[in-house]
């Protein structure tokens, strides 16, 4: 079955949105990656920068270089003929506490979905994730690829504060979160990597599309990692998937 | 360099340029000066290009020293009473503060935000080519936050270059222009109340947002869509059905469907909107806002066409050796300039 046209409309005089659906989907998440990495390569002239979302690519661009019409004229073959193959072929594998003050609500994760705590951490680190998107803050990374087992429905008081390096998890989404910030996902544990950190380069690390695998580190290990990361270490270590 | 330190400072006044572009797919945000004709008027006036760092000044009084070497400003936007040394500097003028001169921003009169622009722009670390604070997420240079008393600025010292006027008014309507939103069909007869209604400035309005109090807009499908990316000017309606327009230092993503945009040219206009005052909005079609983007850019371009030199005074050359001794220049009274020179030495 063909999939439906992807919808492409104006959302600002400089600013464009294509749309390949409206719910949280995998194979439309996909698409939107391999178009942005499409108009990436095409290189077109007077886009800013674009913006992957689940569901839809925003384009920025200049509209005193090129118009809406010209703009869609040149990303709607692009848009038709995406494939869903995934770009990135890097994975970063990324070291997690779990549980105690780390991951406050490991315990009631656990009960609720009928596991034991050393069981969402099998789960959790046995999972083949990717990041869907990058939002709300700096480097907050949604990840594809929870396993359903651990889908637990967001908290009915979110947290006014979670803190920097959380690594949580939210419906059907798990995340990872480089600044404090409120929340009302579940909270796992902490990763000492700052995806984020505006005095090193690569400021930030990971880029939409790329995989992610966690593991597990003991609490002792912690204060040296995070010293390193703070110093502008990735901590994170960057292996092919 | 010269040193310009704060000396006091209200909320809402933090380093900003024309914005930060290239990391909004990190979700790093684009902030920047919220009026950015007020942004390019004050650069302008001290020869420098449209979009550099200056310093925004929300609606609160604010004052500063330079405590080493010279400094050359302007101060564009807001209304609001200007002195240098106690001695009023006439509105959209340079002038040079000399080393142990005061600088007093009074409270906005009319307006929201000022820029303070400084002759060769504040001196920083640019991330991805900018350095705008966007505070929420520690970013900006020379100060990662919004400015506090007692910060610092490390700033090039004064040229020689006479001092500027603008015979520039900024542009204003109460009549907002707006492209509707990606999701202005989740509305149905919502957009055309949107359309139609006055709505009232909230008084939690902010550099992420501006609240709009007035009728209840209700949505065909509910408030929650997936996030998909925003933009400076989107129109999202949350539960409570009253809008909010996002500003400079919006989410990059956002979960609430968007009724529509209020095109750049017009976002500068809101954002010099006082709380309790009123705003509507017409709807345009994407070729007339592009348009308008022209015209806008065409504007910025041609300010430094409106610039007059202003007379230091009967014998200009004794002034500018005056400046260049330390001494700054009031182009309408240089005569006061003198005396207070004369009786500080």
């Amino acid at each position: 079955m063909p999939s439906p046209s992807p919808r492409i409309v104006p959302c600002s005089e400089a600013a464009l949105v294509v749309e390949f659906g409206d719910t949280i989907d995998e194979a439309i998440n996909r698409k939107v990656l391999g178009l942005d990495r499409a108009i990436a390569q095409a290189k077109i002239a007077g886009i800013i920068e674009t913006v992957p979302t689940y569901r839809s690519l925003l384009v920025h661009y200049d509209p005193l270089a090129l118009s809406f019409a010209q703009l869609s004229a040149q990303i709607e073959p692009l848009a038709n003929t995406v494939t869903t193959e995934p770009g990135s072929r890097r994975c970063w594998r990324v070291p997690v506490v779990y549980g105690g003050e780390y991951g406050i609500d490991l315990e009631e994760v656990a009960k609720a979905r009928g596991l034991s705590p050393e069981d969402v951490i099998r789960l959790h680190t046995g999972g083949h994730y990717y990041v869907a998107m990058l939002g709300f803050l700096p480097s907050f990374a949604y990840l594809a690829g929870l396993d359903p087992r651990l889908a637990s429905p967001r908290r009915r008081e979110p947290r006014a504060v979670t803190p920097a390096g959380t690594i949580s998890i939210g419906g059907v989404q798990a995340g990872i979160q480089c600044l404090a910030a409120p929340s009302g996902w579940h909270l796992l544990g902490r990763t000492p990597v700052r995806t984020y950190h505006p005095g090193r380069e690569p400021v930030f690390l990971i880029e939409p599309g790329d995989a992610v695998r966690f593991y597990a580190i003991d609490p002792r290990e912690w204060a040296a990692l995070d010293q390193a990361a703070e110093a502008g270490e990735p901590v994170a270590e960057l292996v092919a998937s | 360099m010269s040193k310009f330190a704060v000396v006091t400072v209200g909320p809402l006044t933090s380093v900003q340029d024309g914005g930060r572009y290239g990391a909004q797919r990190y979700g790093l945000t684009s902030s920047g000066a919220m009026d950015l004709v007020a942004l390019a008027a004050a650069n302008t006036l001290v020869g420098n290009p449209p979009a550099a760092a200056g310093i925004e000044i929300g609606p609160f009084p604010a004052s500063f020293e330079v405590r080493a070497g010279s400094v050359r400003i302007a101060v564009a936007g807001a209304g609001r009473e200007i002195k240098i040394d106690g001695h009023m500097l006439p509105p959209a003028t340079s002038a040079v503060l000399a080393e142990g001169h005061r600088l007093d921003i009074g409270a906005a009169r009319s307006g929201v935000f000022s820029i303070l622009g400084i002759e060769g722009a504040v001196q920083g670390r640019p991330l991805f080519g900018s350095l705008s604070v966007t505070a929420r997420a520690g970013v900006g240079s020379p100060f990662p936050r919004p400015l506090q008393a007692g910060d610092e600025l490390e700033l090039l010292e004064a040229s020689t270059a006479p001092e500027q006027q603008l015979m520039f008014d900024q542009p204003m309507r109460a009549d907002l222009r707006v492209l509707p939103g990606p999701q202005a069909g989740e509305f149905g007869e919502a957009f055309a109340l949107f359309l139609a209604s006055e709505w009232t400035i909230s008084s939690t309005s902010d550099r992420m947002g501006y609240r709009l109090d007035g009728p209840t807009l209700s949505h065909l499908k509910g408030h929650d869509i997936v996030s998909d990316g925003t933009v400076n000017g989107s129109v999202q309606v949350p539960g409570n059905g009253q809008p909010i327009v996002l500003m400079r230092d919006r989410g990059t993503t956002g979960g609430y469907p968007k009724i529509a945009t209020v095109i750049g040219p017009d976002l500068g206009i809101l954002a010099q909107r006082r709380a309790g005052q009123t705003v509507t909005f017409t709807e345009i079609g994407i070729e007339e806002a592009q348009d308008e983007a022209r015209r806008f850019a065409q504007m910025i371009r041609s300010l430094p066409d409106h610039l007059r030199a202003v007379r230091t005074g009967p014998n200009t050359d004794a002034l500018h050796g005056a400046n260049l001794a330390g001494h700054a220049v009031n182009a309408f009274d240089a005569a006061t300039w003198q005396s207070t020179h004369d009786d500080e030495h």
